[in-house]
């Protein structure tokens, strides 16, 4: 009964969408007027239901109801309850659900709260949004329908991949999914301004926390999905320019573009064009991450070609929704003026080659991901990785970089660079001491070296802005943008220090044997079998000493999972605030000795503290908008009180 | 979501298929988990083996894969090293034997040089806009 119940809705959920689009195009013409009053309901009722449908597959992963095939296919009854329930996204079909189920929760709360835009760029707005989810519930319904029926019941279910049985991994895809998703909205907004040729600052504002609330998921899922690749792969590795990661990097690229674009639009008015061209490229990305995690492209081109029903569908949804987007774009354009104009050096000029430069890494990114699935499918198989994507998009990061340690001390519209000449000053010797305690160090590499040197200087420049001014009185805001930039910073400076400084040792021990890496002596006392719910498993013991510290007990395990077979390495770590211990147990080999495989990585944890502090930094910059929001919008329901008692 | 399958295995074509079969049932290589002595070597053997892919794994290279093949590589690779070959001869090597996919480096070639002259282009082409957006308009405004 769930099953069929969670099937209807999801039709429902699918027909008010389509009552969404008719209503909302037909109520921009002179005749449909009247129609208007049915898309915010519309949207809102769609979010219910659509919530329902995906609420109703939790239930049937929970349950572990096996007569459904989805479930059967992806969990099984003796997992933890937790994993259970993250099997729901743990698929396909269940991905897909969640995907236009957040979807359609943004469009109802949209429907619901948003009053401040003329009411024509709403509808239009709102219409775009059943556009885009309309080609999803399509794609759920007719090509991946998660409800569908396993009969006769099976007995026991497959089971969740063991690299995904894992608390990280649990939220890892809804995290990205809230990003992903929400900058749907910022695309519904950009197609509506476009259709009703209102691109005003107040429209930015309006954007603007969509952006933010996305760009915070973003910026969260893709700092956990890098720390599980880092703990859980179980060789040290955090980032592989891997064409999934990608697929997450490339929408965050774009909306940290847009957020900055947007930030202009508000304050100043200008840079309308490059905001709704950012607003249409970042959801394109989003889609284009979608399509190529789930059309099965990546594993392999030919794997694609050979059941490419599911791969066409979201291509052929890729090439409509942005097409379509694009031609608006490319028609009217030229119909929105550029706004008000700026000097060189101003806040505009600093954040123009912001997004230029964000722009060209997302290119670069791009075609780095794409070139090789393109060749493939022509037979000519190439690789590109890391050797590429580092260097090149280094290019456009590091004068990226530069302008940021410099850029928010500039005013907005005209500033000169004399009058902030003692930051400057402040923000080159901080290069400079990088410089020289970086040679210091010696023989780093070219790319770490640059890393280093331009972290410092960020480190200085991101605090500068808050020199001179009231602490506790500076806008949320404010701080939001000094934290993030600080975490830009924080997050440079680990990855630099974990390429320049990682020690690595490969050794064959028996227990009672030691082995040393970088500052830390580690003894390996001895193997153990253990068990868990799903999974057996080889332990070794350890004590791990760091210079002359007493020793502190780690324990990797070597898993051995039964549903569906497969060896994980657990890896076990140390975090000290300099860095991080990081082991890992592998094979015994014939002499009976086992693979112990050791790392010392110096600041490597700063990678994530430096995500962290991004997102944290996005969520006081959201906090610190609405609150101003909410204060506006109380202060002009006020004046309208008192204006109408006046007229009494 | 991330690297659904990496124990996939991406088997191009049947040939990669019995290479690495053949290879899984022997016993593993020495130097697959196992570091060369001269540090100097080492460091020359692992930049070197991050920039190699596993072909038998999804996005990896063969210095972070536990894949039986990958091992054999890393043991190739030591071995070669440690004999006094050079990093990129060893490379040139096994993109003979594997073809160009094994390396994560791009040359430039009839077939990658798009991914050469995209970014000079987009660097031309972003220092067209930034010099259209702010150099020409800063000019006009200081007259």
């Amino acid at each position: 009964m769930i099953a069929e119940f969670g099937l209807a809705a999801l039709w429902l959920a699918a027909a008010l969408a389509a009552l969404q689009l008719l209503s909302g195009c037909l109520s921009l013409t002179e005749k449909g007027q009247n129609l208007a009053l049915l898309v915010r309901p519309a949207a809102v009722i769609q979010a219910v239901l659509c919530a329902a449908a995906f609420g109703s597959l939790l239930l049937l992963f929970a349950r572990t109801d096996l007569s459904v095939l989805l479930v059967a296919m992806n969990s099984h009854s003796a997992k933890p309850m937790i994993f259970k329930v993250a099997a729901t996204w743990g698929n396909h079909e269940g991905s897909m659900l969640l995907w236009v189920t957040v979807m359609a929760l943004a469009g109802g709360l949209i429907a619901l709260i948003e009053k401040r835009l003329p009411e024509r760029t709403m509808l239009a707005t709102l219409g775009a949004q059943a556009f885009v989810g309309l080609g999803f519930y399509a794609f759920l319904l007719f090509s991946s329908n998660p409800f569908e029926r396993l009969s006769p019941p099976a007995e026991q279910g497959m089971g969740l991949n063991p690299l995904l049985q894992d608390i990280g991994l649990a939220f890892h895809p809804p995290t990205l999914y809230l990003g992903y998703v929400g900058l749907s909205v910022a695309f519904s907004f950009a197609v509506g301004a476009l259709l009703t040729r209102n691109v005003t600052p107040e429209f930015a504002r309006v954007m603007r926390p969509w952006i933010l609330g996305a760009w915070i998921f973003l910026t969260l899922g893709i700092t956990a999905g890098s720390y599980w690749a880092y703990y859980e792969l179980g060789w040290g590795g955090w980032w592989f320019w891997d064409p999934v990661e990608n697929a997450s990097l490339m929408p965050w690229l774009a909306a940290t573009a847009l957020l900055h674009s947007a930030s202009v639009l508000a304050s100043r008015d200008a840079l309308r064009t490059w905001t709704i061209m950012l607003g249409v490229i970042a959801f394109s990305m989003s889609m284009m991450g979608t399509f190529l995690v789930r059309s099965g492209i990546l594993t392999s081109v030919h794997a694609f070609a050979v059941d490419p029903e599911r791969g066409s569908f979201i291509l052929a949804l890729l090439v409509l929704n942005i097409g379509a987007a694009l031609v608006l774009f490319a028609l009217r354009a030229n119909t929105i003026s550029e706004g008000q104009q700026f000097r060189a050096v101003s806040r505009e000029g600093a954040l123009v080659i912001n997004n230029v430069a964000l722009s060209a890494i997302l290119g670069i990114v791009l075609l780095g991901t794409l070139y090789p699935l393109l060749t493939e499918a022509f037979g000519i198989r190439v690789s590109v990785g890391p050797p590429y994507f580092n260097p090149v998009s280094a290019i456009f990061a590091v004068p990226m970089l530069i302008v940021l340690a410099v850029g928010p001390m500039l005013r907005w519209r005209r500033d000169s660079l004399g009058r902030i000449e003692k930051p400057i000053i402040a923000v080159i010797l901080a290069g400079l001491v990088g410089i020289i305690v970086a040679f210091s160090l010696g023989g780093i590499e070219l790319l770490p070296f640059i890393g280093i040197v331009l972290s410092l200087m960020v480190a200085v420049g991101s605090v500068l802005p808050l020199k001179g001014r009231s602490l506790r009185r500076l806008p949320l805001a404010v701080w939001g943008m000094v934290i993030a930039h600080l975490g830009i910073a924080v997050a440079l400076f680990g990855m630099s220090a974990d390429s320049a400084f990682t020690q690595q040792t490969l050794v064959a021990a028996s227990p009672g044997d030691v082995a040393k890496v970088g500052p830390w002596t580690i003894t390996l006392e001895s193997v153990d079998p253990v068990a868990g719910p799903n999974w057996t498993a080889l332990e070794g013991r350890m004590a791990a000493s760091y210079r002359d510290e007493p020793a502190q007990r780690i324990a990797p395990q070597s898993r051995t999972f039964w549903a569906p077979p497969q060896q994980t390495s657990e890896s076990a770590l140390l975090t000290r605030w300099n860095g991080q211990l990081y082991a890992v147990i592998g094979n015994e080999a014939e002499d009976g000795r086992w693979q112990l495989r050791l790392w010392w990585k110096p600041f490597v944890t700063f990678i994530w503290y430096g995500g962290i502090m991004i997102a944290l930094g996005g969520l006081l910059a959201l906090m610190g908008r609405v609150s101003v929001d909410l204060r506006r919008r109380h202060a002009q329901r006020r004046i309208e009180q008192r204006h109408e008692g006046y007229v009494q | 979501m991330k690297r659904l399958s990496i124990f996939v295995i991406v088997l191009a074509t049947l040939g990669y298929g019995q290479v690495a079969l053949a290879q899984d049932s022997l016993p593993p290589a020495p130097y697959a988990y196992r570091q060369l002595d001269d540090p100097q070597q080492e460091h020359e053997a692992e930049e070197l083996m991050e920039s190699l892919r596993c072909l038998t794994c999804q996005s990896q290279s063969i210095a972070d894969s536990d894949a039986p093949m990958a091992g054999d590589m890393r043991h190739q690779v030591r071995t070669r090293i440690a004999a006094g070959e050079s990093p990129e001869h060893i490379r040139q090597w096994l993109m003979e034997r594997y073809g160009d996919y094994i390396s994560y480096t791009p040359r430039m070639s009839n077939d990658t040089w798009p991914l050469f002259a995209v970014p000079v282009l987009l660097f031309l082409g972003a220092g067209l806009i930034v010099w259209r957006r702010i150099g020409r308009r800063s000019g006009k405004d200081s007259q």
